[in-house]
């Protein structure tokens, strides 16, 4: 019964001074918006462009073109090979049959194409398709492909296809996300910080007002969170309102892009993704992001209060 | 009920407020304090109270060894030892009534006890009728009334006074002495500090006088003229 009443003096009162301090507390729980919404936007960001170089790396493949004097028993042998390298994925095989209704499948429109590799019989080779895992560490199968006996397994004349073109395009852009993510890992310390201070500072100020009020509590012996929680409830309380406001600040900004831009994309965000995305992951985000608010709230309020709350120990 | 054993307290190497202070006080006992400003008695007070540490020396209240007190411990026996500060720190913007619970806000005691309790207290130190007062539009002697109250409403065992009628005219003064022989009736153990001579004489109490930081004498009975 008594730890309730105290628990119930604790909220009233932070709550109370959450209302008596309401233009100080603007001040805090504005900082704290803007470093959740970066948190937000970073967390969104990074899911989309891991999403679109997902998409882009399922695209590179290695095909391997067989000549036609290959025995099924050499094309199984290479085929296990590949598996047991640990860069690769998947192998699989397109037999000259495949490729010739890939062939006939991809060229449906064109009538001299088809009828001119009608005429030849199948000149299409088979080969074998190896998806790898890390499309940035493709060295390791090209190497063991080029070992002799298996470069002689290849068709001289269709050569190795890597996919080398995207392969840069790819390389850069994962290049560009890891700066990104950096960046945003950055700024949200940066911003995180600052509505720290900006939070002691409010604190400070409220503690400033009411050290009277403190020294006399502390006199007739409160207890440490007697005179903590009240601050901790107000600034926990800057942390709630923050985090709603930046999900409502990022939803009403995926809202306003879907409409104006009339556009799924710009460039490489992929806004219907982030969209998606965002609305998907709705109530983790708007967890994480009072959780992130709650945290910070309640940590520089306990720090803000510590050195008040200390009893002499000089003697 | 309070033990000092070689009390020492160094704020600077210039000045020693206490020097090898030794006290006892029994459970119920009325000790008035005097000396000058500045001979050590305040200083002595806020040793109790554990607002100072002292430089070397024992100290026992209620059992309680300060050597062995935990930071966390501290507003528990804070809780157990009730004062009234020359000042009174009374909260400007609270009226007398939410002063004097607030005392027992702190220590976690239910809205509806706290309405049954501090009446009855204002009514020990007569102020009946002025709990909705706010402390500026009270008097001297009054706000020092209220002061004992939040000291007493807890019900310590032991009551500390630090010159509680510094500011008072002889009238007022005599109120507040009053309240203080009542709590001591009641078996509350009352340390009182003063200047005021008059009050020592009629008191006839143990008086234990402090001069430059040392005790220079401690009579039962005693009063100014033969310290």
């Amino acid at each position: 019964m008594k730890r309730f009443n105290t628990f119930r003096r604790i909220i009233r009162t932070g709550l109370l001074n959450f209302v008596r301090n309401a233009w100080l507390a603007v001040a805090a729980i504005a900082v704290m918006v803007v470093t959740l919404t970066i948190v937000l936007f970073s967390i969104v960001a990074n899911a989309t462009f891991s999403n679109t170089i997902a998409q882009i790396n399922d695209k590179i493949n290695i095909s391997v073109y067989l000549k036609d004097t290959v025995t099924e028993k050499q094309r199984v042998d290479l085929m296990n090979h590949l598996k047991t390298l640990p860069n690769v994925k998947d192998v699989s095989y397109v037999s000259k049959t495949d490729a010739l209704s890939q062939y006939r499948a991809d060229n449906a429109n064109n009538q001299s194409l088809l009828q001119a590799i009608s005429e030849t019989g199948n000149p299409l080779p088979a080969s074998v398709r190896i998806d790898p895992v890390d499309t940035s560490k493709i060295q390791d199968i090209k190497s063991f492909l080029d070992e002799p006996q298996n470069k002689a397994l290849q068709d001289p004349q269709a050569g190795t296809s890597y996919s080398g073109d995207r392969k840069a395009a790819i390389d850069k852009i994962t290049h560009a996300t890891d700066i990104l993510q950096r960046v945003g890992v950055a700024s949200v310390a940066v911003f995180a910080f600052i509505s720290m201070l900006i939070i002691f500072n409010t604190i400070q100020m409220a503690i400033f007002n009411r050290r009277d009020e403190l020294t006399i509590m502390r006199l007739l012996g409160a207890t440490t969170w007697y005179i903590r929680g009240p601050f901790v409830v107000e600034s926990v309380l800057y942390g709630i309102i923050a985090a709603l406001a930046s999900i409502a600040i990022v939803d009403a900004v995926f809202i306003t892009a879907a409409s104006a831009l009339q556009a799924s994309s710009l460039g490489l965000l992929d806004i219907a993704y982030a969209n998606n995305y965002f609305h998907q992951e709705f109530w983790r985000l708007l967890g994480l992001q009072l959780a992130v608010g709650v945290l910070i709230g309640a940590l520089s309020s306990v720090i803000a209060t510590r050195r008040y709350l200390k009893f002499k120990t000089s003697k | 009920m309070i033990l000092l054993d070689r009390v020492t307290k160094v704020y600077n190497r210039k000045s020693t407020a206490l020097d090898r202070i030794s006290l006892h006080v029994e459970p119920k006992e009325f000790v008035i304090v005097v000396g000058q400003s500045g001979s050590g008695k305040t200083t002595l007070l806020r040793l109790l109270t554990r607002e100072e540490k002292p430089t070397s020396g024992k100290i026992v209240i209620g059992g309680v060894d300060y050597d062995k007190l935990k930071d966390k411990d501290i507003p528990l026996l804070r809780r157990k030892i009730g004062v009234v500060f020359q000042d009174f720190k009374l909260l400007p913007n609270k009226n007398v009534f939410e002063n004097v619970a607030f005392a027992l806000e702190i220590v976690g005691m239910g809205n509806r006890e706290i309405r049954h309790t501090v009446p009855r207290v204002l009514d020990i130190v007569n102020l009946k009728g002025k709990e909705k007062n706010m402390p500026f539009e009270l008097s001297g002697g009054e706000r020092q009334r209220v002061a004992i109250a939040r000291a007493i409403v807890r019900q310590p065992k032991i009551l500390i006074a630090d010159e509680p009628t510094g500011n008072l005219d002889p009238k007022h003064a005599w109120d507040v002495i009053r309240v203080l022989e009542k709590i001591n009736h009641y078996g509350t153990t009352v340390l009182l500090t003063t200047h005021n001579q008059e009050i020592v004489n009629r008191l006839k109490r143990r008086v234990i006088t402090i001069e430059g930081g040392r005790v220079a004498s401690d009579r039962a009975n005693a009063s100014y003229g033969n310290l």
